[in-house]
């Protein structure tokens, strides 16, 4: 892994990384893939993969309306609020 | 005995022969908290006024349900209504829950007193404790080295008798692993047998929700509190939860234990090989018979998990913005950002296929090994850590090393299999266990298999002395 995917990762991510710890991710994580790699050598061809394990699928439960939090409780671990919502920085720039 | 030293079914015991209050109980446990927790680091936060109303409750109304005034100690990885949950990160350094996790929410109904909610690797992600932002938790047995992890505080606390139980989580060896380092019972279960809503997620497919005991009784009576399907919680199956006391006694006599040979590493600690070894001597003199059997791809199993176990971190851990809750991404520490990187990688385009997809065929293949040696065995045992506890700080600056810890543990995650680890013995002054490994929903039958050896060796009544 390079530097430069090191830094794609991290935008990706949502992770801001100083050069320091881009060098020490790019060691450890090509370390750590280098022995992961050892799946290589086992053969799969034919095999399904397994994403759970519980064999459940469509789990459906009945539509019917059940207590729920107030808009109080939602919002009672928010840094800042407005009106009873969310307040939060601008993501996208004002069009003049 | 002092009453912070009981198993919860000794203190049921006392309870109701009015012996001692719950008042009382608690207020033991409170004081070996305040005794010895500066060294030891095992709780993040303790909820004595709350535990106390609690006690002085369940004092008044008196209930024969399993729990009733047993004080236990939270891993801060389960959301507790009213009450700081961090699980070991800065991120969610001021997170007040405003509901409790589906199991905290059964056991508070089966009268258990939340003392206070332990400490942990930050996300669960560790097997040392020591990546908490917390600050690390020492091992009681000697302070010099880890208790194990992630559940690191709710083993130390336990072993160091602040509770009765505690709550863990294990997504690839955090209650299992612990546990052996601490002599404790520690169980895994089934995947999808406990509910896991209302618990912060670490890798949705493989975590699991179980806890710490004293005893396998003490395993037994609050896996029937904690089991049974959450309509909150889709992959909690509508099996029925079986009376797990009921048989518990029922001995070993013609039972098969596999022994797995790929689990004797190497690596495997000479004296641990020597411990493992009497544990199965013991068993077969309770006439118990061993079988050989061989899992193949144990040896690729760790790989599988440190691909799709981060790949499932980087999603779950996606969701901390700092908006609704809790603070920005830049609180995370080095062990979260090291593994959201490793996932984002190995999900991202040109490395999915790979990486991902290639995990996901070679966990199928860990899991068709278990099917066919449960075709000849009826449980397996294994050693649960190729080493007793290590030292702190001797792992902690190489991950890789960090994660060649869960060598043993991680198959049972992938494979959505029960475990539960059992003392067998020490090393050196420090504890070693066994795992016990059986079929999805095997857990009645790992309990009787436990106990058996339990009650013929008795390793969990030797207790550490903290100085």
């Amino acid at each position: 892994m390079n530097k430069k995917t090191v830094q794609h990762i991290a935008l990706l991510a949502n992770l801001k990384l100083s050069n320091k710890e881009i060098e020490k991710f790019q060691k450890q994580l090509t370390e750590i893939l280098d022995y992961v790699g050892q799946l290589n050598k086992v053969k799969t061809k034919e095999i399904k993969p397994t994403s759970q394990v519980t064999g459940l699928e469509n789990v459906f439960r009945k539509d019917e309306p059940g207590p729920s939090l107030s808009s109080q409780d939602v919002l009672a671990n928010a840094k800042k609020t407005d009106k009873g919502m969310f307040k939060i920085k601008a993501i996208f720039e004002q069009w003049s | 005995m002092e009453l912070n030293q009981l198993t919860i079914q000794e203190a049921r015991e006392g309870l109701k022969k009015e012996k001692f209050s719950s008042e009382e109980l608690t207020k033991a446990c409170l004081r070996q908290v305040k005794k010895l927790d500066k060294k030891i680091n095992a709780f993040i936060t303790v909820c004595e006024k709350e535990a106390l109303e609690q006690a002085r409750e369940a004092d008044k109304i008196k209930s024969d349900k399993p729990l009733w005034g047993i004080p236990i100690g939270i891993k801060d990885i389960y959301s507790t209504r009213g009450i700081k949950t961090t699980a070991g990160a800065r991120v969610l350094d001021d997170y007040i829950p405003v509901y409790d996790a589906t199991a905290v929410k059964r056991l508070k109904e089966a009268g258990a007193i939340v003392l206070g909610k332990t400490n942990m690797d930050a996300w669960a992600h560790g097997a040392s404790g020591e990546n908490s932002d917390y600050g690390p938790t020492k091992n009681p047995w000697n302070l010099e080295y880890v208790p194990g992890g992630s559940s690191s505080g709710s083993g130390a606390a336990l072993a160091s008798a602040m509770c009765l139980a505690a709550t863990g989580t294990d997504t690839g060896g955090s209650i299992r692993q612990p546990a052996s380092f601490c002599n404790l019972v520690g169980l895994k279960p089934t995947y999808g047998r406990v509910s896991r809503y209302g618990i912060i997620a670490m890798a949705s497919s493989l975590d699991s929700i179980g806890h710490f005991t004293r005893s396998v009784t003490d395993s037994a009576l609050i896996l029937g509190v904690t089991a049974g399907q959450d309509s909150f919680d889709a992959t909690t199956p509508d099996i029925p939860v079986s009376d797990y006391l009921k048989n518990i006694k029922k001995g070993v006599k013609g039972l098969k234990i596999g022994i797995p040979k790929e689990y004797f590493l190497s690596s495997l600690d000479k004296d641990v090989k020597k411990t493992i070894e009497k544990v199965l001597e013991k068993f077969e003199s309770l006439g118990a018979k061993l079988i050989s059997v061989s899992l193949p791809h144990t040896s690729d199993a760790l790989a599988v998990y440190y691909i799709i176990q981060p790949a499932e971190v980087s999603s779950n851990l996606a969701r901390y913005d700092g908006i609704r809750y809790g603070f920005p991404r830049d609180r995370f520490s080095d062990e979260a950002k090291r593994r959201i990187m490793l996932g984002t990688f190995t999900l991202s385009t040109g490395y999915y296929e790979a990486y991902y997809l290639k995990a996901m065929r070679v966990r199928t293949l860990i899991k068709e090994d278990f099917n066919q040696a449960f075709n000849q065995v009826d449980v397996l045992i294994t050693p649960v850590s190729p080493t007793p506890a290590f030292k702190l700080g001797e792992k902690i600056d190489d991950p890789l090393k960090m994660y060649l810890s869960d060598v043993l543990t991680v198959t049972a995650n992938l494979a959505g299999l029960p475990g539960l680890a059992i003392p067998a013995g020490f090393v050196k002054g420090l504890p070693v266990g066994i795992q016990i490994l059986g079929p999805q929903f095997s857990e009645e039958l790992l309990f009787r298999t436990g106990y058996a050896y339990e009650q013929a060796t008795k390793w969990y009544q030797r207790r550490p002395k903290i100085e």
